[in-house]
């Protein structure tokens, strides 16, 4: 084992087609587009059955299901179904994303307080505006949180692009072992490694930048409460 | 005025949460809604701005049925104070406060400017505007819910238990606050509450619920102690009823014995500008335990009768110059001549009652 193919700097030339930054970029590019997706199917359920609290069961129960399938399996499934290419490898990988996001979207805005619904609902805002202006924003920490954990998975499973005939960090992986080459396939896991660690950085870097210091505490850090001077309890009723 | 016309709620369940209650709330008024837990009081309540919708029978606001506007539109006209503030958490208190005006698409520049002078009006400096709830007490919570319910100037302003949710003083505080605003702005205040004595405080009418939003008793506070429509009623307006009830009557027709009286071996002693010292006698100087000024009540001049070592409490003029003693025999034959009148317009009541029926 050893590091020589990381550190050959021919290996992240920008303009070799199988060097590491075109493989990062493709790599990227799958993770992206399938967490777009789940993103897209899985928030607005989660937000739809957070906000009525009808559906919960079949939703949550349904993401469960899809969490215990096998991407693999997934995979050679749609393989079958639709043969070699970006489609299948999306697929498999949005069924992978969609449970973390869509139990955490629920799960987050379930947990807004009952009372801070009712007063939104009190001083006239709509049931949307409720939605956007008042749960999102408050649930926004556990979302992202399940955005989070959805990316690890997802940027990690990513590899099996190389499998369905694509690109990608998998490449290393998957040509490494086929040639045994073993430092071809420490490199793509080390790359795989950093890559996953960055991206998780970044969006915890958003989450900071999105959520309201009033909802994570930050708010709470520099001033304490000053409370009333208490004042003598009066006789007069 | 608000008039609730033979309201029930029913749940699917068969609960009946308010059975058929008409009233009517006065404009400009605070009337209370008091009763025990699950009497159905915060559900008549919150029929008004129809977060709950009543099975049968309609309520009107200056005539108009709540139904005829959509719901959001009815609300932002409404102020809504609820246990707890129920502030949101991601907003500052000045988005807070602004929510209402910004929602009837006033800039959120205007609205937060006039949110910092509201701060103000109900007790809160206005640099707390930058902070986040969670980084104020509970009063100071409440105080801007009370803030955010006021910031689009709604006529009527519904408050569901405001002030139980904070320790006594607190409590004070913000009753004695919400009084001193209601002299200002004049709303027409609905305010449910489980304490009586909070609604006897606060309320121009105290309406008294039992179960099923029965309506046991709809009257002015000084008529509720003095004339508890019935067991109920007496029981939940509690023992000292007749104590309290002096708290309704003016202290201004006592006999008063001049300053230099001597009562029991005890005399007034006086500075040189006339303020009183404390009671002189064999025993050395004893505190006088406090002095009335013009206005007082019954209730608090009884107490400093009770409270002093010489039986009598001192009426002091505006510059705190001693000019008058109430001795307590003098206090009870004011009681007397009190409750004589209360009896009397009972039973006159009674009478009209009688002759109605």
């Amino acid at each position: 084992m050893s590091l020589d193919y990381l550190l050959d700097a021919a290996n992240w030339s920008l303009t070799s087609p199988d060097g590491f930054p075109q493989r990062i970029l493709e790599h990227l590019g799958y993770t992206a587009l399938a967490l777009a997706i789940a993103a897209l199917v899985a928030f607005p359920i989660g937000l739809l059955i957070g906000h009525t609290g009808r559906g919960a069961l079949i939703a949550i129960n349904l993401g469960n299901a899809g969490r215990a399938l096998p991407t693999l399996g997934v995979l050679m499934l749609m393989l079958a179904l639709v043969g070699i290419g970006l489609v299948p490898v999306t697929i498999a990988l949005v069924v992978l994303a969609i449970p973390p996001i869509l139990a955490t979207t629920y799960a987050g805005i379930r947990s807004v307080p009952d009372e801070t619904v009712d007063a939104a609902r009190g001083v006239g805002m709509t049931e949307s505006q409720i939605a956007w202006r008042v749960e999102v924003p408050i649930a926004l920490p556990i979302i992202i949180g399940g955005l989070r954990n959805a990316s690890l998975q997802v940027v990690s499973t990513a590899t099996i692009a190389a499998y369905a005939g694509l690109g990608g960090l998998g490449r290393y992986l998957f040509d490494g072992l086929a040639t045994l080459q073993y430092d071809q396939v420490v490199a793509g896991a080390v790359v795989l490694a950093v890559l996953a660690v960055v991206i998780d950085l970044v969006l915890a870097g958003a989450q900071r930048l999105l959520v309201s210091p009033g909802v994570d505490g930050r708010g709470a850090d520099n001033s304490p409460t000053t409370n009333r001077p208490a004042e003598p309890i009066s006789s007069t009723a | 005025m608000i008039e609730f016309e033979g309201v029930t709620k029913r749940y699917p369940d068969g609960t009946v949460a308010v059975e058929d209650l008409s009233l009517k709330v006065e404009t400009g008024r605070i009337t209370v809604f008091v009763g025990p837990s699950g009497c159905g009081k915060t559900t008549a309540l919150r029929m008004i701005n129809r977060m709950i919708q009543p099975t049968s029978g309609r309520i009107l606001i200056d005539g108009d049925d709540v139904t005829s506007r959509p719901d959001a539109d009815l609300r932002r006209g409404i102020g809504y104070v609820i246990q707890g503030a129920g502030l949101f958490p991601h907003r500052t208190v000045l988005d807070n406060v602004a929510t209402v005006p910004v929602l009837q698409g006033v800039s959120r520049r205007e609205a937060r400017a006039s949110a910092r002078e509201l701060l103000e009006r109900v007790g809160l400096s206005a640099n707390l505007g930058d902070r986040y709830p969670s980084q104020l007490s509970g009063g100071q919570q409440q105080r801007v819910g009370v803030a955010r319910a006021l910031a689009a100037d709604p006529p009527v302003l519904l408050m569901d238990e405001p002030f139980s949710a904070v320790d006594p003083v607190v409590r004070d505080d913000l009753q004695q606050e919400l009084l001193r605003l209601q002299g200002d702005l004049g709303k027409t205040i609905v305010l449910v509450t489980h304490d009586i004595d909070e609604a006897i405080r606060l309320g121009d009418k105290v309406a008294v619920f039992a179960q099923g939003a029965r309506l046991a008793q709809y009257a002015a506070p000084a008529d509720l102690l003095a004339v508890p429509a019935d067991d109920f009623v007496s029981s939940l307006v509690g023992r000292d009823r007749g104590f309290r009830g002096l708290g309704f009557a003016d202290g201004a027709e006592i006999a008063l014995k001049p300053v230099g009286h001597t009562v029991d071996g005890l005399t007034l002693e006086l500075d040189a500008d006339g303020r009183p010292v404390g009671w002189r006698g064999p025993d050395g100087l004893l505190p006088t335990e406090g002095t009335f000024s013009d206005g007082a009540n019954l209730r608090t001049i009884t107490d400093l009768v009770i409270l002093s070592p010489a039986g009598a409490a001192v009426r002091v003029d505006e510059h705190g110059r001693a000019d008058g003693l109430v001795l307590v025999e003098d206090l009870a034959g004011r009681v007397r001549t009190q409750q004589r009148e209360r009896l009397a317009a009972l039973t006159q009541d009674q009478v009209e009652e009688a002759e109605a029926g």
